[in-house]
């Protein structure tokens, strides 16, 4: 179970409150209809999915609702920091 | 290999049972195999029984980083059917139903299959709109499918809440009376046991550190215990650790790894002769053998390698058991446990080439592949050894992310995606 400090209300609340969004930093690309079939079909689909440092999207669904990305170790679940959208993480794979 | 039978069993009892052949060997691999397998589950075990019984092919070895059959297949909740919607799907899980009947016969190992019925709740109007669909393409794929109102679903399970007086009423169910469950340890030993007795090594306690690949093609792998092994072909069945060897093998795939985790209470007198299963209140529950209810439901939302999740998602399981059998309510929880499922985003699996020659993955079963243990082992196995897909897996290609061709079937995976 999480204890997850929400970096919008600055505090720490339980994981119920939370809804995981998947991997963050996954940029849109710039020009879609310029997309081939495989660069389209890896953004929509394909993830990274680390054991071990992992960047993702939380939403605070039962709080604030905003959106915050966080690094997790995703073998020990250790959570290893929480940053606003758009900051870049402090805490990366080597 | 020593067959099991009544007069084997008369026979050992004479000398104590202290003379039982050893179930299969601990060998020390070779320095080349014509198929490595890397993982010893119950879909890699299938594959490599296959590869020996059906092709002949038993220069084989399976590489095991724990022992055999002591992750997903160890861990699910048994339930074995093959009601899917999508032609594709029900095709490939209907030729695993086919296999898992004649199972215990053909491995000599008694799997307890148990052909107990599989119910599907619905709760809404929509549920039954999709439950009438699913039968009618399950009969036309030559499946077995009934829907039943809330009286026969009352006949089948007397003591499920089926009034209308609950937050939500039973409005229906689809029937798959060839669905059961099946002792999900015997499967993986079973296979293990009968790919032995063809010649196959089955390695355990040694991992697969990386993959040695020379120009785009898979020559071998390293290990931490027996060094580089060489391999003709490489199949790949490791679940929830999918995404970790294809990073080693240079690309990414279309899978998340979730935490699933399932419950036992304590055995009780025999109650529920069925699998019941609800998409909505979301969960799904039957009764072992050994008399303990076994119960499911979804994975946990974050992606997780720990074969661990978090205890609001067994709160919710539990709520919705008691939602369905109120007379559950005072049954103590014994045990509780997670496991690594690999979620594809159509709920459907990968059994496929990929961009590395001779390397194949069977993966993205997320919480659903137990039912398809010897379809998928027995698939798997015709690809490796001919190098071309199955008809019956080609269609699960890693490759439909790319071209659309995506299988939906969320509705028939049912409550776990």
């Amino acid at each position: 179970m999480f204890h997850i400090y929400c970096p919008h209300c600055a505090e720490y609340r339980e994981e119920e409150e939370f809804h995981a969004a998947g991997q963050a930093h996954i940029a849109r690309p710039l020009d879609p209809e310029a997309c081939s079939d495989k660069e389209w079909g890896e953004y929509m689909f394909f993830r990274k999915n680390p054991r071990g440092i992992h960047h993702e999207l939380w939403v605070h669904a039962a709080g604030c609702r905003k959106f915050f990305n966080m690094t997790r170790d995703t073998q020990s679940y250790e959570i290893k920091e929480v940053y606003k959208i758009g900051e870049k993480p402090s805490v990366v794979a080597e | 290999m020593q067959r099991y039978s009544g007069f084997g069993l008369l026979k050992h009892s004479l000398t104590h049972h202290e003379n039982w052949q050893r179930t299969w060997r601990n060998p020390t691999p070779k320095k080349e195999y014509d198929v490595v397998i890397i993982g010893g589950g119950g879909h890699g075990l299938a594959t490599a029984y296959y590869l020996a019984k059906e092709h002949g092919i038993t220069n084989v070895a399976v590489i095991e980083k724990g022992y055999l059959g002591g992750g997903n297949t160890a861990r699910n909740t048994t339930i074995v059917r093959s009601n899917y919607l999508w032609d594709e799907s029900a095709h490939l899980y209907e030729h695993a139903m086919k296999l898992w009947e004649g199972l215990s016969q053909d491995l000599n190992y008694n799997v307890m299959f148990s052909q107990r019925g599989v119910l599907n709740l619905g709760h809404t109007l929509q549920d039954m709109r999709d439950i009438e669909r699913r039968v009618n393409a399950n009969r036309l794929n030559g499946i077995d499918g009934e829907v039943l109102d809330p009286q026969q679903i009352k006949e089948i399970v007397p003591h499920m809440d089926c009034s209308d007086n609950t937050r939500y009423p039973i409005l229906g169910a689809s029937w798959q009376p060839r669905g059961g469950v099946a002792r999900h340890d015997a499967v993986a030993w079973g296979f293990a046991r009968g790919a032995d007795s063809f010649g196959v090594d089955l390695i355990q306690e040694t991992e697969v550190t990386d993959l040695i690949i020379e120009d785009g093609t898979i020559t071998g792998v390293k290990t931490n215990r027996y060094g580089d092994i060489k391999a003709g072909r490489v199949g790949c069945v490791v679940a929830g650790n999918s995404s970790v060897l294809a990073k080693m093998a240079g690309f990414e795939l279309p899978l998340e790894s979730h935490p699933l985790q399932a419950l036992v209470s304590e055995p009780i007198k025999p109650i529920l002769d069925t699998v019941v299963m609800s998409n909505h209140v979301h969960g799904y529950v039957s009764q072992s053998d050994k008399g303990d209810l076994v119960i499911g439901a979804g994975i946990d939302g974050y992606t997780g390698y720990g074969q661990r999740g978090s205890y609001p998602t067994i709160e919710h399981t539990v709520q919705a058991i008691v939602e369905l059998f109120p007379i559950f309510s005072r049954v103590r929880m014994n045990r509780q446990w997670g496991g690594i499922v690999d979620t594809c985003p159509d709920a459907c699996p990968i059994i496929s080439k990929t961009p590395v020659k001779n390397l194949f993955f069977n993966c993205g079963w997320g919480t659903g592949g137990f039912k398809a243990t010897p379809g998928a082992g027995n698939v798997f196995a015709a690809s490796l050894a001919t190098g071309e897909m199955h008809p019956l897996a080609e269609p699960f290609s890693m490759f439909r992310f790319h071209d659309g061709a995506l299988i939906d079937e969320h509705g028939a995976a049912g409550v776990a995606h």
